[in-house]
């Protein structure tokens, strides 16, 4: 019984890391329609960047990584902006093949281009003894701290962006952008400019969940097609256009994960896969479509 | 001073001509109809202006300055707002959302929620309701108000009564009545000839992408306008 509890609780800490994974990728998606491909790399990207950050600030190994990522946070604001508003905004249109073409693209140029600076070894951020402190929740039962703050990071985020689209102008825009383009634009709204803040926003979130990631585990600059996927599945399960369905994809993928590999250590990740093939038979539109 | 001008303003759908050389201006305070058969050249004269189409830039001009092929949001945020053709109200943000995204261009004036739900006392009472659970009277309101949150200099609007039944025109064309003794300046663009002369000082008939027939609302005559609107 312990053991299943353990399982499940272990399974929903694991789902929090890919919610975090799969909250950028949602948003893009609900405002725009666009699949980024590169996603999952720009998340090593971030971790990259945030451990060769830490290690040059120079501060003692449990305050780098954080600070790490605040000055991560505005550079990957700037870069999401950026890489919008000059290069994807020209790919969107009624053709989905232009954009998942050039997104394709960036992710083998992201890829190469670490594996050339960083060769190919799997490298971690230095949290100073973060990554292995627990929690003993009871006789049996810990937790890991790292885990249980990327959780905590990812419910809160969640509820964030939900909070952002559903009560702030930016977030009334948004929808509006994703419902008529046209009609947005004559209120007044630059739907490129919003496009670009929105994906502002997403590489914020990746750029925590790149330091986040990196922290917890070891990545490696071919990682990315792998964390696409989850996001994805995580994004898919919940349903199009809603965070707090995102959440909840992300929370199903990790616990059937981890009861795959409670059962089996090679049923992990497949098991994962099977969940997301049967929500695809059973509900395609998702757990929670389209509500905002 | 005309508040709105166009010289000679053409416009293409790719190498389709949809418009030849049309001149219509408009003044502050007035309100002007523009009547046409389907596919007159009504609609893209509208996109046009609101720049949803490309055109020359010396082609429109606005309070005096040119405006032709300026981006749709840099043209509402001058001052003309554009009640579109099917109400175009976005599905996903409830009905005061959808009021609230007509102030997104923050201009200063008289219409904010308040104003806009007196002249409406309806779209209060459904204030938190999906803009798509609103009857097509109720939709046509919230799009006039809409438009209004974003106090335009000139308000046009296309086709009102499109889809709605002749008692809730009544009432959308009474309101606009108010509105416009208010001294609102108004483009009106309607397949309603009779409801054309009544709320309008002046007329414009389009017929193919020309004006072929302009002149005080009261003095032409049913001949005038049949002649010029369905060219026989």
């Amino acid at each position: 019984m312990l053991s299943f509890i353990d399982t499940i609780v272990q399974g929903i800490l694991l789902g929090g890391l890919y919610a975090l994974f799969a909250l950028g990728q949602s948003l893009l998606f609900g405002v725009m329609r666009l699949t980024n491909t590169a996603h999952g790399d720009f998340i090593i990207l971030a971790a990259f960047a945030a451990s060769s950050l830490a290690m040059a600030i120079g501060l003692p190994a449990a305050a780098a990584p954080w600070a790490a990522l605040l000055l991560l946070l505005p550079l990957s604001f700037g870069a999401g902006y950026a890489l919008q508003r000059f290069v994807l905004n020209g790919t969107l249109g009624r053709d989905p093949l232009p954009s998942l073409v050039v997104t394709f693209g960036l992710a083998i140029v992201i890829q190469n281009a670490l594996q050339q600076i960083f060769t190919a070894d799997p490298r971690s951020i230095e949290s100073g003894g973060l990554n292995t402190a627990s929690l003993s929740l009871s006789a049996g039962l810990s937790v890991g701290v790292l885990p249980l703050l990327i959780f905590g990071a990812a419910v809160v985020l969640t509820c964030g962006l939900q909070l952002l689209f559903d009560r702030t102008d930016l977030g009334r825009a948004f929808r509006a952008v994703s419902d008529d383009r046209e009609a947005a634009e004559m209120m007044g709204i630059d739907h490129r400019h919003v496009y670009a803040l929105a994906t502002g926003i997403a590489f914020l979130l990746v750029a925590v969940a790149g330091t986040l990631h990196g922290m917890k585990t070891t990545v490696s600059a071919s990682d990315g097609p792998a964390l696409l996927l989850y996001a994805f599945e995580a994004v898919i399960i919940g349903g199009m256009g809603s965070f707090y369905g995102t959440l909840a994809g992300g929370l199903i993928l990790g616990v059937t994960q981890d009861v795959g590999f409670r059962i089996d250590p090679g049923w992990g990740i497949w098991s994962g896969h099977v969940a997301f093939l049967a929500m695809l038979l059973l509900r395609p539109s998702g757990l929670f479509p389209r509500t905002r | 001073m005309a508040l709105l001008r166009t010289r000679r303003l053409e416009a293409y759908y790719g190498d389709f001509q949809a418009l030849f050389g049309v001149d219509f201006e408009i003044d502050a305070g007035e309100v002007v109809a523009l009547v046409g058969a389907n596919g007159a050249g009504k609609s893209t004269f509208l996109k046009t202006v609101c720049g949803l189409l490309p055109a020359p830039r010396d082609a429109v001009a606005f309070l005096g300055e040119e405006i032709g092929g300026l981006t749709a949001a840099k043209i509402v945020r001058r001052g003309i707002a554009l009640v579109p053709e099917g109400r175009r109200l976005f599905p996903s943000l409830s009905v005061e959302e959808n009021l609230r995204m007509g102030a997104y261009v923050k201009r200063a004036g008289p219409w904010r929620l308040e104003s806009v739900y007196r002249l409406f006392p309806r779209l209060e009472e459904r204030r938190a309701v999906s803009a798509t659970a609103l009857s097509g009277g109720e939709q046509q309101m919230a799009a006039i108000g809409r438009a209004l949150m974003g106090n335009p200099r000139l308000l046009i609007c296309d086709e009102l009564s499109l889809g709605l039944a002749p008692v809730v025109v009544k009432e959308i064309y009474q309101a606009l009545a108010t509105l416009c003794h208010d001294g609102l300046t108004a483009v009106i663009v309607e397949q309603d000839v009779a409801v054309a002369q009544r709320v309008s000082r002046r007329l414009y008939c389009m017929q193919e992408g020309r004006i072929t027939l302009s002149g005080v609302s009261g003095e032409l005559t049913r001949e005038q306008i049949s002649q010029a609107y369905f060219g026989v």
